[in-house]
């Protein structure tokens, strides 16, 4: 338990898991549906009030696991409540209690049938995803993972689009039969580790190399799914089209996020030899992703697929970031999964306004919208040039790291860089099909429809995007605090994932010799 | 007060038998029937801690058994609660149904209770023949003659995993020259390699494999969950599956640990059954038939805990089946409420019923993500403990096929959901629900929940009870 520094004071991360549940309890019993909408507000609100506090009380200089709690849950298989932060959580817990608060603003007048079932729905999504982050034990981990999924599918089956019942089962089957050898591999490791399911426990062990490419395999493919990488991405497009704009943002913010958080707290200090032996294949398929993405967004006359096939682009950059195993790559990445989030959160919130208004997610329905909504365009712009990765924003940082990371890789292994080459002209589809989305929207061409009767903005819609937009030029210009939160804990993996491999190799030739 | 909840249910019974000879009305024979089970009730609550035996030493009362005896007699009157009015069944013969219903229930009490091979038997006859009567015993209406088919298969099914029972204790004598089951173990952990030993325990588990509907004892599944009335149907596939499975654990605590065939019987039987139940509730449209297929694969689940020959596996396998009884009544409660005039509910008439009756298709979405096993509900920390306990023994490629199935299943019980939730149909008429129906539906959903979220007192419990058998 040496990894995790307990919390003896006020219990932050348990309260910011529970809180949301106790306010879906809440709403259990309540009947009116402005009520109901406020009370959400108030909920993740004032979660995302008390998260900040995560960041004042954060050692940026241990790589420990704090904020520590630790209860016992199930005595008889040593299952236990062990939840904690590091570098690598923190920012993806600030993401997530952040992001909720504007999903449901952006819900407010977008969602008109149940209310009360789609606010508890989301209150305990958010319980369910700021758990995953701060989970410990692999059983709590899973079983929050899991449980994810019944609230998010009812999101897109219920308040979905036309084919909502296709994409959510899609959803649903794809997500669970990925994550179902994850268990087996979860079960497995218990049995290995002296029966204990902590995490930390697992970590740096010497499994034998079958078992740890068992392993690799069993996480990657629920990771991968999740993420999602190519070839597993396809049910990603139909799930983004279909679910309402609060539940595009959460999957695209928040759930491919925990695919990438997966790979950096489970396969790479789990099976650290494994990883090294798959790295080359997982690195290629991330630059298929990024290029594939990046074509098929190019095609796309639906905004909500277009942004849906740029995510499989941005994924892409992040597990190339993640692979490369050195500091740029890892942080570079750590920082896209926050910019990916900000960013396409914002994209598809603002899509989500275009269609409350024409009722069309169609770039052609949309076209010549700048005329009319000069406020909305001005947001759009800056989402969408903050989505290839313009100097100044925000995914600029992250995805210069991510290609210093991948150069620095190729010349450490003393060839032509390759890997950061072929990465490149994603980025360059990346501002071809954004630009292209933007010409449309705001001038379009002769034949654009009447959009004379359109209402720009109101306040809630302005409050709702401004601070994606106070985000974008933050972290574009000043993404040092940013950093220094994950810097940390980013150097103890990549050092102690360095160091595992040349014990090995030493043993290994001790064998040989 | 050893034999307390079983002398109440006989009571029960001739009570029933009185009324059965005149002709009380609908309403009165009902609250009749519910009394006498809520007095079964307590009396088995009564009666949790008795410990002792009886007849000779045939009839044990222990932990083990009188903690079953709770749940049967809890799930019983879960059924008949909901059973309503019996719907399915004619105005005339309801007395003789509940009759039935209750010398079923006497048998199974029983059952649990037995440790020598002939109280086994006809313990088991007993809360059987009743039961093969109470198939037919629906109404014809629009079935034709299905209910009667039901009904013969399921007792020619019956007679043949009977006789082959029969014939295994008959190889049990002959190998041990004793009907205890005590001593048979005894007798048998000199032998249990052998293959006459491994054939005669093979065979008489088949008995309750009949019960459980586990593969290659499952065909009367099917037909008889659809053929016989929503209420039998809950009954079927609740109460009996709970004496089955403690039968199963007193005998398979006969062979020692290291039984290497057995565990090689056990696990194709699992294996098998998972697959065939999940593969084949993928194309039903019945949600009868398809609760049935899905009750196939649950059983091969309860068996990874049986074939891994030690105590927690027991234990989990009784927390499982307990889970499962309570699941399935949550779907089952459903169906009885849904079915109009006791007619069969197929996936379809659950059209938008999240309009009709927001609380029971609450309800049934939480009993079917429970069976599918996600969690936080029952059914997953019950596969999840089930697995655990598999791959302590190493079984690795058998707790990837259970795996593999737990992602199969899931499509099935999704499309059941999806019709529920998020389906609209203005044409359908509201479902009428009584007070009654409230409370089981919360109470049922709260036990879903906190089973699954604080397994540890229930752990606690089963392990407690399964420690009295060794």
């Amino acid at each position: 338990m040496d990894q995790l520094l307990l919390n003896t004071g006020f219990p932050i991360l348990s309260v910011l898991i529970f809180l949301p549940l106790a306010g879906a309890l809440l709403l259990l019993f309540t009947k009116n549906d402005a009520i109901c909408k406020n009370i959400a507000l108030l909920v993740t609100s004032l979660v995302a009030i008390i998260s900040i506090w995560l960041i004042f009380g954060f050692d940026k200089s241990s790589a420990q696991f704090q904020f520590g709690e630790h209860y016992s849950w199930i005595n008889t298989l040593n299952i236990n409540y062990t939840i904690g932060v590091d570098g690598i959580s923190i920012l993806l817990i600030l993401m997530t209690t952040f992001i909720m608060p504007f999903c449901v603003l952006a819900s407010w007048s977008y969602i008109k049938t149940r209310i009360q079932a789609f606010m508890i729905c989301m209150l305990i999504m958010e319980t369910a995803m700021i758990g995953v982050f701060a989970a410990l034990d692999f059983v709590l981990f899973y079983v929050l993972w899991e449980a994810m999924l019944i609230p998010m599918y009812m999101l897109i089956a219920i308040w979905g689009g036309p084919r909502k019942i296709y994409a959510s089962i899609k959803f649903f089957l794809y997500t669970l039969s990925g994550s179902i050898l994850l268990l087996v591999g979860i079960i497995w490791l218990y049995t290995a580790n002296n029966y204990s399911f902590y995490i930390p426990d697992m970590m740096w062990q010497d499994y034998s190399l079958t078992a740890q490419i068992y392993l690799f395999l069993a996480f990657f493919l629920a990771f991968a799914i999740k993420v999602p990488m190519f070839p597993f991405h396809t049910w990603l497009p139909a799930a983004h089209v279909e679910a309402p704009t609060a539940g595009s943002v959460v999957l695209a913010s928040i759930l491919l996020k925990m695919g990438t958080y997966g790979f950096l707290r489970f396969a790479l200090p789990i099976t650290p030899e494994a990883t090294v032996i798959m790295m080359p294949y997982v690195l290629w398929l991330s630059i298929a992703g990024i290029i594939y993405g990046g074509f098929t967004a190019l095609a796309q006359s639906d905004m909500k697929k277009l942004i849906a096939y740029s995510s499989v682009g941005h994924m892409g950059f992040v597990t190339l970031g993640i692979f490369v195993l050195n500091i740029e790559g890892v942080e570079g990445a750590i920082l896209q999964m926050i910019n990916h989030g900000i960013t396409t959160g914002a994209l598809f919130l603002c899509v989500g306004m275009i269609y409350e208004r024409t009722h069309s997610r169609e770039l052609k329905t949309a076209a010549g919208l700048g005329k009319y909504m000069p406020i909305f365009i001005t947001f759009l712009a800056f989402f969408s040039l903050s989505s290839f990765g313009f100097p100044g924003t925000n995914s600029f940082v992250g995805e210069f790291m991510i290609l210093a990371g991948a150069f620095e890789f190729d010349t450490s292994l003393g060839r032509f860089p390759y890997l950061a080459l072929a990465a490149i002209p994603g980025a360059v589809l990346a501002a071809a099909y954004m630009l292209r989305m933007l010409q449309k929207i705001i001038w379009g061409g002769t034949d654009n429809p009447d959009q004379s009767w359109i209402n720009d903005l109101n306040l809630r819609e302005i409050v709702t995007l401004a601070p994606f937009l106070f985000f974008v030029f933050w972290i574009g210009l000043g993404p040092q605090p940013f950093l220094d939160l994950i810097h940390t804990s980013v150097v103890q993996l990549l050092d102690q994932f360095h160091a595992h491999q040349a014990t090995t190799v030493a043993a290994a030739n001790v064998l040989l010799n | 007060m050893l034999f307390l909840p079983e002398l109440t249910l006989l009571g029960a019974g001739l009570t029933l038998f009185i009324f059965s000879l005149g002709k009380p009305g609908s309403g009165k024979i009902r609250n009749l029937a519910l009394s006498l089970a809520a007095v079964t009730f307590l009396a088995t609550m009564l009666c949790i801690n008795a410990e002792g035996t009886l007849f000779y030493n045939s009839y044990k009362v222990d932990f083990f058994s009188q903690f079953f005896k709770v749940l049967i007699a809890l799930a019983t009157f879960i059924v008949l609660i909901f059973s309503g009015k019996l719907d399915g069944i004619e105005e005339d013969i309801q007395p003789e149904y509940y009759l039935f219903l209750f010398m079923s229930v006497l048998g199974l009490m029983m059952l649990v209770s037995s440790v020598e091979l002939l109280a086994i038997f006809i313990s088991l006859e007993l809360s059987s023949f009743a039961v093969y009567l109470m198939v037919p015993m629906r109404k014809a209406g629009k079935m034709g003659g299905a209910q009667v088919e039901a009904g013969i298969k399921y007792l020619l099914y019956g007679v043949v995993a009977t006789g082959l029972m029969l014939y295994g204790m008959s190889y049990i004598y002959g190998l041990t020259g004793s009907t205890h089951l005590g001593e048979i173990a005894d007798k048998l952990s000199r032998m249990y390699n052998q293959p006459a030993a491994v054939i005669a325990v093979v065979l008489v588990l088949a008995g309750f494999f009949y019960k459980l509907a586990l593969v290659p004892l499952h065909f009367w599944v099917p037909d008889v969950y659809e053929g016989a009335s929503n209420e039998t149907t809950s009954f079927i596939a609740t109460v009996p599956k709970l004496a089955a499975v403690a039968l199963l654990i007193r005998i398979v605590t006969l062979v020692t640990p290291d039984g290497n065939v057995m565990t090689q019987v056990l696990m194709v039987c699992a294996i098998a059954s998972m697959f065939y139940g999940n593969l084949s509730a993928l194309v039903q449209t019945d949600v009868k038939r398809l609760l049935g297929f899905s009750g196939i694969s649950h059983a091969g689940f309860v068996l990874l805990g049986l074939l891994t020959f030690d105590l927690t596996g027991y234990a989990t396998a009784m927390y499982y089946i307990v889970g499962y009884v309570f699941m399935n009544l949550a779907c089952f409660l459903v169906v009885c409420a849904v079915a109009q005039n006791g007619n069969n509910v197929s996936i379809d008439d659950l059209t938008g019923l999240h309009k009709r009756a927001p609380l029971l298709a609450l309800t049934l979405t939480v009993g079917l993500f429970a069976l599918a096993g996600i969690p936080p509900l029952v059914g997953f920390t019950g596969k999840f403990m089930l697995l655990v306990a598999a791959l302590k023994q190493g079984y690795l490629l058998l707790v990837t096929l259970a795996a593999i199935n737990t992602a199969i299943a899931i499509y099935y019980y999704l499309s059941v959901v999806r019709i529920t939730f998020c389906t609209d149909d203005a044409d359908r008429g509201s479902v009428i629900t009584g007070r009654f129906h409230y409370i089981l539906c919360f109470s049922l959903i709260l036990i879903i929940i906190i089973m699954g979220t604080v397994p540890q007192k229930f752990i606690d419990i089963t392990t407690t009870a399964v420690q009295t058998l060794v």
